[in-house]
């Protein structure tokens, strides 16, 4: 069930089921952070005191270094732990190591790991007061790359009502497809289209509200937003993909089926991205991509994000 | 939204309020040499009067905006206060004149919030603040350089300025 009106946020562990609202709150609140990178002091003390854990069970550079830079800019003091190569090698358990990092009174998690559920799993066992966001967990929701990605749409289009928008490549894998399905149809897309071949695409994801395109030149017709996904090529050892090659023969994205779009199309892609594979450089380099734009959306959103969940706390702001 | 209750008072001469704390800044700045002047206003309110001196004393350079939100101090208890408009500075704060403007003056806590919030644009040559009402209650030390009109207010009073037509200054009394 889709929850109505503006819900304070506590944690932040996924899109499905916030309303509208709350997803607006956020869009507005980054607003408000947008222009900081151009300021002599680029920090704000909203946050000023509290202890940010990054706390990273997959490698990740650029969601992991946005959240932490977006918490310095909100004047944290920030922890990156990336668990990988730290105690869980040597046999401690997930909650141990939960209990340790809270012994040291810390106000918030930054969770990033590999199965579905471990954010919502942490957020169960923290103390009340701390606070967990979702970096992805396996193929569930990267609900911040969502956001950031509708928030980088907004600052194009202005509005999510009319737009049409295909999300192209490994939909069955992608935690970014996943949030970015529920976001956007919140946020009041229509017609939101998913392109990619049979294999990876989950049977009867028609339910989220979209519309499946196996031929990619009639899946980009007409829209107004192109979102591009990473192809893992872990995926490939899977036999769900004869190659690479292959793959970009059919749905790489390319100058030529890109101008199938309107003219003023823009191209998303939550990176890293593979040139040559799901996408070519004269799309990636070119005017209609928003792929280094998006970077910087994502420390304001993420600083939107981190600050409406922390204050959350003592309830709904009201005016004063 | 707070409850707003009975009327007691409007300030009809918020026009003439305006045009006496305009002559009073401009004398000030030729007092003092402070030329270049630069002025912002505190959203909402504060830039709804710094509108109205701004074009009263037809300064040359922009009018700045300040969104406080980010600096309040009462976030820990209140949590992020619903913001839309970002703040906007659009001359060098580093060495500027200031006059800061606010419409009502309080606690004193949104002057400290925005002296803050200045000066993580840069560091100014000197900074005075103007208000259209000093309702009394401080918590801070505080004070306007600028008053258009001073009262103190009882407990369960409040004062809420609007901006219609033309901006309008009116007292209440909450339950």
């Amino acid at each position: 069930m889709r929850e109505v009106g503006r819900q304070p946020l506590r944690h932040f562990l996924g899109v499905e089921g916030l309303s509208r609202e709350t997803l607006t709150e956020i869009l507005d609140t980054a607003e408000g952070f947008m222009a900081f990178g151009s300021r002599a002091v680029k920090k704000v003390p909203l946050l000023r005191g509290r202890t940010i854990v990054n706390l990273f069970f997959e490698p990740s550079t650029r969601t992991r270094t946005t959240f932490d830079l977006a918490a310095k800019r909100l004047s944290a003091d920030v922890l990156n732990l990336n668990v990988e190569a730290s105690s869980t090698r040597k046999g401690e358990s997930l909650l141990d190591t939960l209990w340790t990092l809270q012994a040291m009174n810390c106000d918030m998690f930054i969770v990033r790991h590999g199965l579905s559920g471990a954010a919502a799993f942490i957020a169960a066992h923290v103390a009340p007061g701390v606070r967990v966001i979702n970096a992805g967990d396996g193929r569930h929701e990267h609900p911040t790359q969502a956001m950031l990605d509708c928030a980088t749409i907004r600052r194009h289009k202005g509005r999510f009502e009319g737009l049409s928008v295909a999300i192209v490549g490994d939909i069955a894998h992608s935690r970014v497809a996943r949030s970015g399905i529920h976001a956007l149809r919140t946020l009041g897309v229509e017609d939101l289209r998913v392109v990619g071949p049979k294999t990876l695409i989950p049977v009867g994801i028609e339910e989220l509200g979209v519309s499946v395109y196996h031929v990619l030149e009639r899946g980009l017709e007409g829209v107004d937003v192109i979102c591009g996904l990473r192809l893992q090529q872990e995926r490939m050892q899977g036999a769900l993909l004869p190659s690479a090659a292959e793959y970009y023969r059919c749905y790489g994205l390319t100058p030529e089926r890109v101008a199938r779009a309107k003219p003023d199309a823009i191209v998303l892609h939550p990176g890293p991205i593979n040139r040559g594979v799901e996408i070519e450089s004269q799309v990636a380099d070119g005017p209609q991509s928003t792929i280094l734009e998006q970077v910087n959306v994502g420390i304001a959103v993420r600083m939107a994000i981190m600050s409406l969940a922390m204050g959350s706390h003592a309830g709904v702001a009201e005016d004063a | 939204m707070q409850q707003e209750g009975r009327i007691i008072q409007d300030v009809v001469q918020v026009a003439g309020l305006l045009d006496q704390m305009a002559v009073e800044i401009a004398e000030r700045a030729l007092a003092c040499n402070r030329s270049p002047l630069h002025m912002i206003g505190v959203r909402t309110g504060g830039l709804w009067v710094a509108a109205a001196l701004h074009r009263r004393l037809g300064l040359a350079s922009p009018l700045g905006e300040l969104n406080i939100a980010f600096y309040r101090d009462d976030f820990s208890q209140l949590g992020l206060h619903p913001s839309v408009a970002p703040s906007n500075l659009p001359f060098d704060v580093e060495g500027a004149h200031i006059l800061l403007v606010d419409d009502i003056l309080y606690t004193g806590r949104t002057v400290k919030a925005a002296l803050n919030e200045i000066f993580d644009y840069g560091r100014p040559a000197s900074i005075i603040l103007a208000v259209l009402l000093d309702r009394g209650g401080r918590e801070l030390p505080v004070a306007a350089d600028i008053t258009g009109v001073t009262m103190t207010l009882k407990p369960g009073e409040q004062a809420k300025l609007t901006a219609a037509d033309e901006l309008s200054l009116r007292l209440f009394q909450t339950a």
